[in-house]
């Protein structure tokens, strides 16, 4: 995917290898919803935002919906910057902001597949009042909630969902906020769709954000994934790998749990599955039936 | 849609809030995005009972930022969009607007000024946006803003509005307040063929061949709707002509310079000003908006005491008519500025008059408009 593992590949090329105009057409499926050319990303190694992106082209092509429909908005910060690779009509906008940007693409090109991309920042702390009420409109849109409880293009502070006692360059001394629960936050505004898996579950992942995205009506599939950099160096959580390993060892799965018991503890396990699955009819569904009145 | 609809051809006796709603539905606006305030919830009160009639959409949004955020949306869903508000919810829209600049993305903002700072005066007049229009989002960038002086003109300007913004590919503000937004008076609304409309730049290059900010001489690039397989990436930060973010002084200086160069290079073609008496006046009357009228009867007052008084009035007050005002500090002895705050654009007229010609500025901080007096007392104190 990256021009480093290009190069490595020619030079360690046999004398027998086709020719490079050949090889290309062997190319990875998925190298074709990215923007190759903007290769390498800026995402650090064991970063779980990769893992995401990865799941996500999969799950575009699974959905059989064709890909000029769709549309990636993101706001700003790590996650935020997944509108830039995916090769796609993308909208890398202002922070907090991609909600609002991606109501009204949906409201005037309702065609579309419109797909928030964002962290758990972006999404929740400042643009946590454009998720509340997407929900609650019941917008027909897709929102994708990268959670590695941090902020990290910033350099590792404090999120609304970091954990209790975890400690970030601006809570040097140990959290002592409440963080948010995303689901029952988004549940509770009235999302007919709502899952949580993490960067480790990459199947299920795809899964959701297939099933999101085909989903009529508001949905938001939250992932957890491993910010190795900040969050686990910060918390002396080892590296990625150590906190892929600790997803593998303390997540349960519980579908259809009470979004009430989803709250996420510093270190303890973690429930993820499909939460809510219902059906209701959207905003613009609403709007055509206002207008017959 | 049919323009039937969305042009009410006739004369009718309606406000300028409701004037500006119904020159964005004679534009083509297919989308209003918006949030109550005041002065200027008419206008999203129109256009909520007006938009279902054309097939538009109107939604209320949770707050200011949204609303602007969702216009530039919906304006690369390929909608005509606007949105309407007033002093605090003009500050939120700010960052947004830049956006929109950065993002080159064609809506119309109408700002129906109250008085400020802050909560300020709610129902009451002020022109004290003046400078925000012009610098209120961060960065540089250049803006067209429109001051309508009546009704007609709130449907007229933004129309135009709508067209400038297709034209330079970038968000243009109507700069009303709230005695003109709150005026009812005759509007005459013409048949929709006699309205002059410019269409959107599409590109007529295949995805291929597509560079999404590449620009010919006019400075303009041409646009595309998402959906249609061009898969364009769009940023608020610096970018190339691919639109891929490109964090470099080059890329900067070559973009941003770009952006306000398509003002700046067309300021000529797109500056709107009207004058009465300028030709020979010894004391020209520079304003704009509701100002305007209440300067009509001080230059009224003063030509009755055969003072030779002129009057300029802004119609485009971004971007400002230098070149002219530059020409006029030779002629006359000077400029008086009357304007609802306590010093906006009388600095642009005195750096351009620039010592040749005294600027005299009859500030207001709003409330009400100006008592005609007060600005012919400045016109007789240049003239002392």
């Amino acid at each position: 995917m990256s021009p480093s593992r290009t190069d490595s590949a020619t030079r360690n090329a046999s004398p027998t290898a086709p020719p490079a105009a050949e090889r290309t057409a062997l190319r990875h499926p998925k190298d074709l919803l990215l923007r190759e050319d903007r290769l390498p990303h800026i995402w650090c190694p064991t970063c779980g935002i990769g893992t995401c992106v990865a799941s996500f082209i999969e799950a575009i092509a699974e959905t059989g919906i064709p890909e000029e429909k769709f549309a990636v908005i993101s706001g700003i910060g790590c996650t935020g910057r997944v509108a830039g690779y995916v090769k796609l009509d993308s909208f890398h906008t202002t922070h907090g902001r991609a909600i609002p940007y991606a109501t009204g693409l949906h409201l005037a090109h309702p065609e579309m597949k419109v797909v928030v991309f964002s962290g758990d920042g972006d999404l929740v702390a400042i643009g946590g009042n454009h998720l509340i009420h997407a929900a609650r409109r019941n917008l027909d849109i897709t929102i994708i909630c990268v959670n590695n409880f941090i902020y990290g293009m910033t350099g590792g502070q404090l999120a609304p969902t970091t954990p209790h006692t975890a400690r970030t360059t601006t809570s040097p001394k140990g959290n002592w906020e409440y963080p948010f629960n995303v689901p029952h936050l988004v549940a509770s505004c009235g999302a007919t769709y709502v899952a949580r898996w993490t960067s480790l579950h990459v199947r299920r992942m795809r899964q959701a954000m297939r099933e999101a995205i085909l989903k009529r009506g508001f949905s938001l599939v939250e992932i957890i994934a491993p910010c190795s950099t900040l969050y686990a160096r910060k918390n002396r959580l080892g590296t990625g790998y150590d906190l892929m390993k600790f997803y593998h060892d303390n997540c349960e799965v519980r579908h259809g749990a009470d979004t009430k018991e989803l709250d996420i503890e510093f270190q303890q396990k973690i429930a993820v599955g499909k939460f809510v699955d219902v059906e209701k009819p959207t905003f613009l569904d609403r709007i055509g039936a206002g207008r017959k009145k | 849609m049919s323009a039937k609809h969305a042009v009410l051809t006739g004369e009718h006796f309606m406000n300028g809030d409701v004037a500006a709603a119904e020159g964005g539905l004679a534009a083509g606006c297919t989308f209003f995005g918006g949030y109550p305030i005041t002065p200027a919830t008419e206008v999203a009160e129109r256009m909520s009972e007006r938009l279902p009639e054309v097939d538009g959409i109107y939604i209320q949004m949770e707050d200011e930022i949204a609303s602007m955020c969702a216009i530039l949306g919906a304006a690369w869903g390929g909608a005509k969009s606007m949105t309407s508000t007033s002093g605090p919810g003009f500050s939120l829209m700010m960052e947004n607007l830049g956006l929109g600049f950065m993002t080159e993305t064609p809506c119309v903002l109408v700002n129906v000024q109250r008085g400020g700072p802050s909560t300020g005066l709610p129902t009451l007049v002020g022109q004290q946006d003046i400078m925000q229009a012009r610098w209120g989002s961060h960065g540089d960038y250049e803006v067209i803003a429109l001051a309508p002086n009546s009704p007609q003109e709130c449907f007229d300007l933004t129309i135009e509005a709508f067209n400038l913004s297709e034209q330079y590919r970038m968000p243009v503000l109507v700069m009303t307040d709230e005695v003109i937004g709150h005026m009812t008076e005759k509007v005459v609304i013409p048949p929709p063929e006699q309205i002059r409309l410019t269409p959107r730049r599409y590109t007529r290059r295949p995805p291929a061949e597509y560079v999404p900010f590449a620009t010919g001489q006019d400075l303009v690039p041409e646009m595309i709707k998402f959906g249609e397989g061009y898969r364009v990436h769009i940023t608020g930060l610096t970018h190339d002509e691919r639109g891929y973010p490109v964090i470099n002084a080059t890329e900067q200086a070559k973009l941003v310079r770009r952006l306000v160069d398509k003002v700046r290079r067309n300021a000529e073609r797109i500056l709107r000003v009207e004058e009465d008496g300028t030709d020979g006046a010894e004391v020209v009357i520079v304003c704009y908006g509701i100002t305007s009228r209440v300067a009509q009867m001080a230059l009224e007052l003063a030509r009755r005491k055969r003072k030779r008084v002129g009057l300029m009035r802004l119609v485009t007050v971004w971007p400002f008519p230098e070149a002219r005002i530059r020409e006029l500090a030779r002629q006359v002895r000077g400029f008086v500025v009357p304007e609802i705050n306590l010093g906006q654009i009388v600095y642009e007229v005195e750096r351009c008059a620039a010592g040749q010609a005294r600027t005299l500025l009859v500030p207001h901080a709003g409330g009400d408009v100006h008592p005609p007096e007060a600005i012919l007392r400045a016109i007789e104190e240049v003239l002392s």
